[in-house]
């Protein structure tokens, strides 16, 4: 007896407890939906990432910028929104899945490699952008040249992240590889001679040695390692809206705005980026 | 549901053996650590005692993902202390540990303290009497039953180790919340799968732990 009415409480403890979460949950969303109101087709919301330079970045006075960001509004443009009617989300890449299918965003545009566990979940339109993962080494280290030297490197890149799974899987076993929270870590790292490379995709990595503080210190050495496609995340079975943006995506690239894009965001680090890519999703 | 756990991708028991060689490690760490500094807190040497509360007050305040990173970026990467390791496997297990325990540290002294406090006065003035000196009535004495008062609460800092022990994936330690990281990367579909793999590998851990030494501490409880 004694057992079974702790085994109820603790029964009644877990309801309560996840139906407060999810309480929690579906009050943010019609508070969101609330705030715009009857607006609601004046805005669109957009999931990009916060913390990648030449991407998707949240500078500190609240402006996003990145190349991203540029196909984000542009693509909203082409769905007939103007610039000040997006709002950007933060989509963290462990959760770009649950954002799109709980419809918390309309499309997701986060440097979101297109995968067939992914598409299990999701539509993908495009891809938009074709990256391989490569390495950011000082500028005067010429030691690296080709995938095999790596096993005697000193490797850095970002806890679980796919680039850090296929070093230490297939590319380069026997590497050291040091695993942290995220880039940004890993440049101390490389600044500080700990480590001899970070490596990740070759356009994120062009972001950070982009970037103002960063100019001249880095290069990227140009091995193409894998291929990212990219490709922009939306709800699955909308065929009408993965219509429509890869529509957006190759009028962006026919008018030369891509072009334009990717050399003002990934353009100062000397990123040699490969050509638009054919769009294959939806057809 | 759980069928990417067949595809041999993921070594999900290896990553919980290494959570629990850090909650190992770092609980006999602390435990020594934490005796020590509760020993310098109750100390007559004032110096010992002003070293022994700042120590406590300023660590046990501070994040313990700032504690482990400063392991890494400061001692590891700026100071070039890898504690004798040749890989960051190594380095970054090593550096863990001494993050936990500095940590945890704090909190079993402040246990031991208050078990301190429940072992009567007189005990230590009888000690005191037959001539014995601090150090003797503290480890003969006073420690002992102490230690016997607050096996419940030193289950709960063990615990909150156990559950700590995540936070040295900031760093790249292969434990659990690690390869959960790589999971959630590569299973996006099975999210919550995922997540409930994790959740019940840390109960599983610590269940255990509470109900053991809950049965502990009411065996050897001093009964006054």
């Amino acid at each position: 007896m004694k057992i079974s009415k702790a085994a109820a409480a603790a029964a009644v403890a877990v309801a309560l407890a996840l139906t407060a979460t999810a309480c929690g949950g579906s009050d943010k969303a019609a508070s969101d939906g609330g705030a715009s109101g009857d607006a609601k087709k004046d805005k669109i919301v957009v999931g990009i990432k916060y913390d990648q330079p030449g991407l998707g970045l949240k500078t500190p006075d609240g402006k996003y910028t990145g190349f991203d960001v540029d196909v984000a509004t542009y693509v909203a443009k082409e769905l007939g929104y103007q610039p000040d009617q997006i709002e950007f989300k933060q989509a963290v890449s462990a959760e770009r899945e649950n954002l799109i299918a709980n419809g918390d965003v309309k499309f997701v545009v986060a440097t979101y490699s297109i995968n067939d566990k992914r598409k299990e979940k999701v539509d993908f339109a495009g891809p938009y952008f074709l990256a391989h993962q490569d390495l950011l080494v000082r500028a005067d280290d010429s030691s690296i040249t080709k995938v095999e030297d790596l096993n005697k490197k000193k490797l850095c890149s970002v806890t679980g992240s796919t680039s850090a799974q296929n070093i230490k899987k297939t590319l380069a076993p026997e590497a050291d590889l040091l695993e942290l929270g995220g880039y940004s870590e890993c440049l101390t790292g490389l600044e500080n001679k700990k480590v001899d490379a970070l490596t990740t995709d070759n356009s994120i990595l062009a972001g950070y040695a982009a970037q103002e503080k960063n100019k001249g210190k880095f290069k990227l050495v140009g091995l193409t390692m894998s291929n990212e496609n990219y490709g922009i995340g939306l709800k699955k079975g909308d065929k009408e809206l993965q219509t429509k943006i890869n529509a957006a995506l190759k009028k962006m690239v026919e008018d030369g705005s891509w072009q334009k894009a990717v050399d003002a965001n990934l353009g100062p680090a000397n990123y040699k980026n490969e050509p638009a890519p054919q769009i294959t999703e939806g057809s | 549901m759980f069928d990417f756990l067949d595809s041999g991708q993921y070594d999900v028991l290896g990553a919980f053996w290494v959570t629990v060689q850090l909650t190992l490690y770092s609980a006999v760490g602390s435990l020594i650590w934490g005796t020590v500094l509760a020993g310098m807190r109750v100390s007559p040497v004032p110096l010992l005692r002003g070293f022994g509360t700042a120590y406590v007050n300023l660590v046990r305040n501070t994040p313990l993902t700032l504690l482990i990173l400063g392991c890494s970026l400061g001692l590891s990467q700026t100071l070039d202390i890898s504690l004798g390791g040749d890989t960051f496997k190594e380095t970054g297990f090593r550096l863990a540990v001494l993050g936990l325990i500095a940590y945890t540290g704090t909190f079993v002294c402040e246990a031991l303290r208050s078990g301190i406090n429940t072992v009567p006065v007189g005990q230590a003035e009888a000690a005191r009497a037959l001539g014995l000196s601090f150090f003797q009535v503290l480890t003969l004495i006073v420690l002992p039953q102490a230690f016997r008062a607050v096996i419940a609460p030193l289950a709960n800092v063990l615990i909150a180790l156990t559950k700590n022990t995540t936070v040295a994936a900031t760093i790249g330690v292969a434990e659990a919340a690690l390869l959960m990281k790589e999971m959630l990367e590569n299973e996006a579909q099975a999210v919550f799968a995922v997540f409930a793999i994790f959740a019940l590998g840390f109960v599983l851990l610590t269940l255990p732990t509470g109900l053991l030494l809950g049965w502990v501490a009411k065996r050897l409880a001093v009964k006054r």
